[in-house]
């Protein structure tokens, strides 16, 4: 069966690559065709319409379009959960120099030292009557909002009173950071790395100082699709379930950068991919290094959608106003981020390795249902 | 008097565009390119009813902004999707084209505009295919027409179809759609 999936060219796209790159999809029957959008309202709006069949696409924005709260309501399923983490927080030089002195001589990698200063930094803004601070993020239902909004929340800063969050396509961000239209913004790899490549600015916060496991992309289908094909979304499914263990596996890195570097594919230096999956980023003009293993969480322990996840992003939406709290709400979120699809694909698979959620280094595999014969193969 | 705003990267089109809609003497066309971010700026100038956007305009996302936060502007800012049936929408995506009204419009005299803003798209993708054609040689013509059958055959896709998908991966390969042709009459012969 042919499916055409839309994808932004990101690095958190890499599973659904290489489900048609390396030939995962082919090899379940599935003739995948991926189509590279510049939009999310373009991908939104090619999925619901049906111009699509899947989509790499924001986590809460799949939830907020189950919900209705775009301008139509069209139930979609969750097939994968392709990443967790992978964006950062930039400031432009002068607005980092100005948080930290603010800071104090603390610690400002610290989510609460920074968070401080920003509240002291946006009160003597406004004394001095200078402009609001701008940060640029990249769609209303999406993880990089809710980041900067937890972070700035939790330091009793107003996010739609005290400064100005706009929405900006990311490859934008960059050039309104030099032209000093925004003063730092929230976004996923590689953007971040480009500014502060080009000298213009400094990471000032990984997404997981944040939130330790936040959802960011997922892959996901109309429900209807998979009420009506619903063995072509299983083979979907299990493509993407085989291309995550393979991007997963720290061997494949190299190729997996290469694979998101084609022209047709991200169109951006390998290098700066690679850094981005190996979570060793450079943070300032000086070269400083910061190495985090989960900065980017690529692996088949995640690729399980997780309805805590989902639900954490529905309170968040309620938490700011773009949706209501409610039972029927509270359903169709769970609709979306069920893992009925992910799990039977994954029982009718062979030859996977699965994980079995605790990764001991040597085998053999716990099995939580069969506790005598594990013990009876880990000969005790 | 409905003001049109025409927001295409591509100057000739929305011009094509805007001379149609220069007919209604109701409404009020204006066209623009935008770049990198000056989109907010020009929405809170021109203060449009309709918005007609290119979709290939990565700028679309900062007009969400508008139908989420009403700060930026003046009212809020909808989607435009007749409710009765989508197929309006669906048609304008596939013409590369999407629409925005502010709240409170009456649907169908947004849905003549736009009727007619997707009715120029077509045309001009059609006459940008036409001039392709003519530029390329017989011989090309004919090695097209023999992939295009392959295609045709071997996916079960439509003529459109066939020729889109040697187009599109010429343009991704940055090849000639003749040389891709060439490589898919190879290939079949290969696996014959």
């Amino acid at each position: 069966m042919r499916i055409r999936a839309g994808f932004i060219p990101l690095v958190d796209a890499a599973v659904l690559v290489a489900a048609a790159d390396q030939g995962f999809a082919a090899a379940e029957g599935i003739e995948l065709e991926l189509v590279r959008e510049v939009s999310w309202s373009n991908v939104r709006d090619k999925l619901t319409l049906g111009h699509f069949e899947a989509a790499h696409i924001l986590a809460p924005l799949a939830i907020a379009i189950s919900l209705g709260l775009d301008y139509a309501r069209v139930p979609l399923s969750t097939l994968v959960s392709l990443n967790q983490n992978g964006s950062s927080f930039l400031l432009g030089n002068e607005t980092f120099r100005a948080l930290e002195e603010e800071a104090r001589g603390e610690p400002i990698g610290d989510p609460h030292v920074s968070g401080a200063a920003l509240k002291r930094l946006v009160a003597a803004r406004a004394a001095r009557g200078e402009g609001q601070l701008v940060f640029a993020m990249t769609f209303p239902f999406s993880p990089h909002n809710y980041l900067l909004r937890y972070w700035m929340g939790a330091a009793g800063i107003d996010p739609d009173r005290d400064v100005r969050l706009i929405v900006m396509p990311p490859p934008y961000m960059v050039d309104a950071l030099l032209s000093g239209h925004v003063h730092g913004f929230c976004v996923g790899a590689p953007w971040p790395s480009v500014a502060v490549e080009v000298g213009m600015g400094r990471i000032l916060h990984f997404g997981s100082d944040i939130v330790a496991n936040s959802p960011e992309k997922v892959l996901a289908t109309r429900a209807s699709f998979v009420a009506e094909h619903r063995e072509a979304a299983l083979a979907l499914t299990r493509a993407l379930i085989r291309a995550t263990a393979w991007c997963g596996a720290p061997e494949n890195r190299l190729a997996l950068a290469h694979l998101l570097a084609a022209p047709e594919r991200l169109n951006v230096g390998a290098d700066l991919v690679l850094r981005s999956l190996e979570g060793r980023l450079r943070i300032d003009l000086q070269g400083t290094v910061r190495e985090y293993s989960r900065y980017m969480v690529l692996e088949s322990a995640a690729a399980r959608p997780d309805v805590r996840q989902a639900l954490w992003l529905y309170a968040q939406m309620v938490r700011w106003g773009q949706a209501k709290l409610d039972e029927a709400g509270r359903i169709a979120v769970e609709r979306c981020y069920s893992p009925e699809i992910h799990d039977l694909a994954l029982e009718s698979m062979s030859g996977v390795d699965r994980g079995d959620g605790i990764g001991a280094f040597a085998g053999p595999v716990f099995d939580p249902h069969d506790l005598s014969t594990y013990l009876a193969e880990i000969g005790s | 008097m409905l003001r049109v705003l025409v927001i295409d990267q591509n100057r000739k089109r929305a011009e094509i565009v805007e001379a149609a809609l220069r007919a209604d003497p109701d409404v009020d066309v204006q066209i623009a390119a935008v770049s990198s971010g000056q989109l907010l700026p020009l929405l809170r100038q021109a203060a449009p009813d309709v918005l007609i956007v290119d979709l290939d305009l990565p700028d679309r996302d900062t007009i969400e902004q508008l139908r989420i936060a009403n700060r930026e502007f003046a009212r809020p800012v909808v989607l435009f999707v007749d409710e009765s049936d989508t197929e309006a929408m669906r048609t304008a995506v596939s013409a590369g084209v999407s629409a925005y009204v502010v709240d409170g419009l009456q649907p169908r005299r947004v849905k003549a505009v736009l009727e007619v803003a997707v009715a120029r798209f077509q045309e001009f993708e059609r006459l940008r295919r036409e001039l392709d054609l003519a530029r390329t040689s017989l011989a090309e013509r004919k090695l097209i027409d023999r992939a295009k059958g392959i295609l045709m055959r071997a996916r079960g896709m439509n003529e459109e179809d066939a020729y889109n998908l040697l187009r599109s991966k010429a343009m991704k390969d940055q090849k000639k759609v003749a040389e891709i042709a060439q490589s898919v009459i190879t290939a079949s012969e290969l696996l014959k």
